[in-house]
C-alpha cells in the first residue's frame, strides 16, 4: 500500500521534473490516481521537490478539488449555483444521494462514490448539471440522475454515462461530450467566418510596435469583465524588460452564469491560439500559457491536439511561420476548483505552484508577472478578437458596437428565458433587446456580470450593454417574477465566502457578517438600521479589499438595496421591545446546557 | 541626491522618501502614525490587514504596499479612513476568540492596544465564535490560533529570516488557518523560541511559555503608551 504510494509519488514528480512551480499539475495527478493528496504523499512531494511538507499541505487544502482525505473512485459534482437551483438542482441532489446512500460531503462505505457540491460549473444554458469525475452531465432531472446513480453503482466508470454526444466539436473523438454549444446568434467577429492564420500572416509582416498600435487603433478592451485596454497592456508588458515574456490566457471562466469562453475552446480553439501567438509577437514573448479551469478538463485533451497540430505546422515553437527569432509555444494548466484564480494575479500563482492567492502589487503582471516575467494576462474572447482586427483591420473592428466599446460581445445568457445560450451581439445594445432575443417572457431582474456584476431592475433594462453602462463578462442570468431575489442575493454571498482566498481581512469577515445581517432580514427580524449597516459594511469592503473579488462582493446585496428597495423596506421593522433582534438566547445557551446537562430557566 | 528625493504630501504635511520607500515607511521615519497590523520591519509586506489603507490622489491603497510617488496627495488621519479602520479591527475581534482579560499578550498586543488607539471599546458587529484549535506540543511555544488574525509575519519570518518553513497556511477564506511543518504538533517541527517567527506575533497567538502575566498591569508597554507613540516621537523630536 505505501510502496504503491511511493511509487506513485515517485513517477508524477520525476514527470514534471521535479519541478516545485509545477505543484499544481503534482498535487492533480496525485489526487487522480490516490483519490486524495494524504500526508504521507504530501511529505514525499515536498522530498522529490525540494519543498516542505506544509506547503504542499498548503496548495492542497487551498483548492477545492483537491483533499487530503479519501474521496472516491468517483467523485459527482452537483453544481448547486442559483441558476441551477431553479431549474430543479436540489431535486436532482435529494435524489443522486438517496439512491447511493449518502449526504453530499459523503462517500459510499465502498469507497467508490462520492457527492458534493460545487458552484458555476460553466453549464447554466443546459442546468442542471453536474461534473462526475471530468465527465460533464447535462439537461439533468430526478430520472436521469436515478439512471446515473445506479450505473455508477453497478460500474463506477463516468465515461460510460454519455450516450448522447453534443454539437460541433463537441462530437469530436477527443471530446466526446454531451454537453451543446447553443450559439443562437453568431456575430461578425468571432463567431462567423474567419480567414485562418491570416491575422498572424499580417501581424508578422509588421513589427510588433505597429501590432501594437493596431490593437490601440481597434480600441479593443479586456473581455474577461474589467475592461482594461489591451494595446496598453502589451504596450506596458513589451516594454519591461526580462529574459522572458509571458502570455498567459485567462480559460478559468469563473463567473457563474458564464460560459461563452467555453464555447470558444471547443469551436475557435485555432482562433484563440493564433490570437495569442500574436500578442506573443507583439510583446517578444516566448512563453504561454492556457489557464484552463478543472470543469474544462473534459476539453484539455482535444486542446492539446489542437496544440499540437499547429507545433507540426510550424505555427508554434522555434520560429514561428519560419520568422527567425520569433520562438513561442504554449502549455496548458488546468485548475483545480477556485474561482479566485480567475483574478490575474492570482492566476499567475497558481501556474507557479501555488497557492492561488492574488499577488501584492505593485509589481503589476505587466512589469513582473508569471516567474518573475513581465506578462500580459488576457482573456480568452479578447485574444479571439485580435486575428480578426489585424487581418480586416483595426478601422472595420471599431466600427462595429459602440464609441466607447467597439466590437461584439459575447453574452451567455442563462436562467427564466426560453433561449438560453450564447449569443454575440455588438455592443451597445440595450438589455431590453437582449431579452427579446432569448425569449426573456417575463423577467423581473437580471444579474449582469454575474455575482460581481449588478442586479438591474426592469426601469434599467433600457439600458446599453457596454463598458460603461451594463458592463458585463458575459454572464446574464434572468430571474422570472416567481424567483426570491434575497435567495438569489444570498446565494451570491455563499458563492463569494466559498470561494474567498481569506487573504485579507475585510473580504475573509466582511462577507459572513454581510450575509448574516441579510438572514437577521430573510427571518424577518429586519430593522430600519439594518441599510445603513449593510451600506457602511459594503463600502469599508469595496475600498479596502485587496483583489476584485472582495471589492465587488457586496455589489449583489448593496445593487439590491439600490435597484429593488421594496424587497428591504416593508421587511424592516423597529423592534418592539428594546432587545437586540439578531442575538439568539435559546442558541447561545445551548451548548453550556449540553455541557451542564440540564435545561436553562432562560431563553425557553 | 536632491534630485532622488520624493516629496508628496500626508495631510497636507510635507514629506520626504528615498525612491523604492512606501508610503508607510517615509511616514515612519517623518514622524506620522498610520496604524497598521501586519507590517513588521524587517518583512516584506504584503497588505493582508488593510489597517494601514490611505487615500492616495483619491484612491484607496494601502501605505505599506504603495511606493511614494512624488507630488502624491495622501489623506490619513480623516473620519472616513479612521471610520474603515475601526470596521476591520472590529471584524478581526470577532473573527476569533479574543479575551484580552486573560490573554498572555494583554497589554502588549498590537491588537488591542490599535483598538485603544482608534477608541474602540467593543467590537459593533456579532461574535462568530469560530471553532480553532490550540497546539501546546512543543516545550517552548504555544500556538493559540483562537487569536490568529492571519497576518503571515510568522509564515514570512520563519521563512525569510530564520530559514526554516516552520509556519504556512492552509485552506482558504474563513477556513484559512495557520498550519505548521509537520503531520499536526508544532513540537516535531524545528521551531526554536529564539526564532524571530517565535516572538514576532502582534497578538496572543504564538506565546512563548512562562512568561505571561509577569509585567504588572500598568506598567505594560501599552499601558504606558498609546501605540504608535515610538513613530510621533521622532516628530517631536525633529
Amino acid at each position: 500500500m505505501s510502496n504503491d504510494l511511493e511509487s506513485t509519488v515517485q513517477q508524477v514528480c520525476e514527470a514534471q521534473g521535479k519541478d516545485r512551480t509545477r505543484m499544481l499539475d503534482i498535487v492533480r495527478e496525485v489526487q487522480r490516481r490516490l483519490g486524495c493528496v494524504p500526508g504521507a504523499a504530501m511529505d514525499r512531494i515536498a522530498a522529490a521537490v525540494g519543498a516542505h511538507r506544509n506547503e504542499v499541505e498548503s496548495v492542497v487544502t487551498f483548492y477545492a478539488f483537491l483533499s487530503e482525505e479519501p474521496t472516491g473512485e468517483v467523485v459527482i459534482r452537483v453544481c448547486d449555483d442559483i441558476v441551477d437551483r431553479h431549474a430543479g438542482a436540489l431535486r436532482v441532489l435529494q435524489v443522486l444521494g438517496d439512491e447511493l446512500g449518502i449526504a453530499p460531503g459523503q462517500t459510499t462505505p465502498d469507497g467508490k462514490i462520492a457527492l458534493r457540491t460545487t458552484p458555476c460549473i460553466g453549464m447554466s444554458d443546459q442546468a442542471p448539471s453536474a461534473l462526475v469525475n471530468d465527465v460533464v452531465v447535462t439537461y439533468l432531472s430526478p430520472d436521469k440522475a436515478r439512471r446515473i446513480a445506479r450505473a455508477l453503482k453497478k460500474d463506477p466508470n463516468p465515461a460510460e454515462l454519455v450516450t448522447k454526444i453534443g454539437d460541433g466539436n463537441n462530437a469530436h473523438e477527443l471530446v466526446g461530450s454531451m454537453v451543446y454549444n447553443n450559439v443562437r446568434r453568431a456575430g461578425e467577429v468571432l463567431l462567423g467566418d474567419h480567414h485562418a492564420n491570416e491575422g498572424l500572416r499580417k501581424a508578422l509582416a509588421m513589427t510588433p510596435a505597429e501590432v501594437i498600435r493596431d490593437v490601440k487603433t481597434a480600441r479593443l478592451r479586456g473581455r474577461g469583465g474589467a475592461g482594461f485596454p489591451t494595446g496598453m497592456k502589451w504596450d506596458f508588458t513589451r516594454s519591461s524588460p526580462g529574459e522572458h515574456r509571458c502570455v498567459l490566457c485567462n480559460a478559468d471562466e469563473g463567473e457563474p452564469g458564464t460560459f461563452k469562453d467555453r464555447v470558444l475552446l471547443t469551436e475557435r480553439p485555432d482562433l484563440l491560439f493564433e490570437g495569442m501567438t500574436i500578442a506573443a509577437y507583439a510583446v517578444g514573448a516566448d512563453l504561454g500559457v492556457l489557464y484552463l479551469r478543472a470543469e474544462y478538463a473534459y476539453l484539455y485533451n482535444f486542446l492539446q491536439h489542437v496544440l499540437q497540430a499547429r507545433r507540426e505546422a510550424g505555427l508554434l515553437g522555434r520560429g514561428v511561420s519560419d520568422k527567425q527569432g520569433f520562438d513561442f509555444d504554449i502549455r496548458i494548466q488546468l485548475g483545480a476548483g477556485a474561482y479566485v484564480c480567475g483574478e490575474e494575479t492570482s492566476l499567475i500563482s497558481s501556474c507557479e505552484g501555488l497557492r492561488g492567492d492574488p499577488k501584492t502589487r505593485p509589481p503589476f503582471p505587466a512589469n513582473r508577472g508569471y516567474l518573475g516575467y513581465p506578462t500580459t494576462v488576457n482573456n480568452v474572447e479578447t485574444l479571439c478578437c485580435v486575428p480578426p482586427i489585424l487581418d480586416r483591420g483595426p478601422g472595420w473592428f471599431s466600427g462595429i458596437g459602440s464609441e466607447g466599446s467597439p466590437g461584439t460581445k459575447l453574452l451567455s445568457i442563462c436562467g427564466d428565458c426560453r433561449r438560453p445560450g450564447v449569443y454575440e451581439v455588438p455592443f451597445g445594445m440595450s438589455l431590453r433587446e437582449v431579452l427579446d432575443l432569448c425569449a426573456a417572457d417575463d423577467p423581473a431582474a437580471v444579474q449582469m456580470g454575474g455575482p460581481s456584476g449588478t442586479l438591474v431592475a426592469p426601469g434599467d433594462f433600457a439600458r446599453a450593454i457596454c463598458y460603461d453602462d451594463l458592463a458585463t463578462g458575459g454572464s446574464v442570468m434572468v430571474f422570472g417574477a416567481q424567483r426570491n431575489l434575497l435567495e438569489v442575493v444570498h446565494y451570491f454571498l455563499e458563492f463569494f465566502i466559498e470561494e474567498s482566498c481569506g487573504y485579507c481581512t475585510p473580504c475573509r469577515v466582511g462577507n459572513v457578517l454581510l450575509q448574516r445581517r441579510l438572514e437577521k432580514i430573510m427571518a424577518g427580524r429586519g430593522e430600519p438600521g439594518d441599510l445603513p449597516f449593510l451600506q457602511r459594511l459594503g463600502a469599508t469592503m469595496r475600498a479596502t479589499a485587496r483583489c476584485g473579488l472582495g471589492q465587488t462582493s457586496p455589489n449583489p446585496v448593496l445593487t439590491a438595496m439600490e435597484h429593488f428597495p421594496d424587497l428591504f423596506g416593508p421587511r424592516l421593522h423597529e423592534p418592539a421591545d428594546r432587545f437586540e433582534p439578531s442575538f439568539d438566547l435559546a442558541a447561545a445557551l445551548r451548548e453550556a446546557e449540553t455541557v451542564a446537562g440540564r435545561s436553562s430557566v432562560h431563553g425557553h | 541626491m536632491t534630485d532622488e528625493t520624493i516629496t508628496f504630501t500626508i495631510d497636507g504635511a510635507q514629506v520626504q522618501a528615498r525612491p523604492g520607500q512606501t508610503i508607510l515607511e517615509a511616514a515612519d521615519e517623518a514622524g506620522i502614525y498610520i496604524p497598521r497590523l501586519c507590517y513588521a520591519e524587517g518583512l516584506t509586506p504584503h497588505g493582508s490587514c488593510r489597517v494601514c489603507t490611505v487615500k492616495v490622489n483619491g484612491r484607496f491603497q494601502t501605505a505599506c504596499t504603495q511606493p511614494a510617488a512624488d507630488g502624491a496627495v495622501v489623506e490619513n488621519d480623516t473620519d472616513e479612513l479612521n471610520d474603515m479602520r475601526r470596521d476591520l479591527v472590529d471584524m478581526l475581534f470577532v473573527d476569533g476568540n479574543h479575551f484580552c482579560s486573560f490573554c498572555e499578550a494583554s497589554g502588549e498586543c498590537e491588537l488591542q492596544a490599535t483598538a485603544y488607539r482608534l477608541g474602540i471599546t467593543a467590537p459593533k458587529y456579532q461574535f462568530l465564535w469560530p471553532r480553532r484549535e490550540l497546539d501546546c506540543s512543543h516545550p517552548e511555544v504555544f500556538i493559540d490560533r483562537n487569536r490568529c488574525i492571519l497576518c503571515g509575519r510568522c509564515v514570512q519570518a520563519s521563512r525569510d529570516v530564520d530559514g526554516k518553513c516552520v509556519f504556512e497556511f492552509a485552506g482558504r477564506g474563513p477556513e484559512k488557518r495557520l498550519i505548521v511543518n509537520a503531520e499536526a504538533n508544532l513540537a516535531d517541527t524545528d521551531l526554536s523560541e529564539l526564532d524571530k517567527a517565535a516572538e514576532i506575533c502582534p497578538v496572543g497567538a504564538i506565546v512563548i511559555k512562562r512568561r505571561a502575566y509577569r509585567t504588572p498591569v500598568g506598567q505594560r508597554k501599552y499601558d504606558k503608551v498609546p501605540i504608535g507613540s515610538d513613530v510621533e516621537r521622532k516628530r517631536r523630536d525633529a
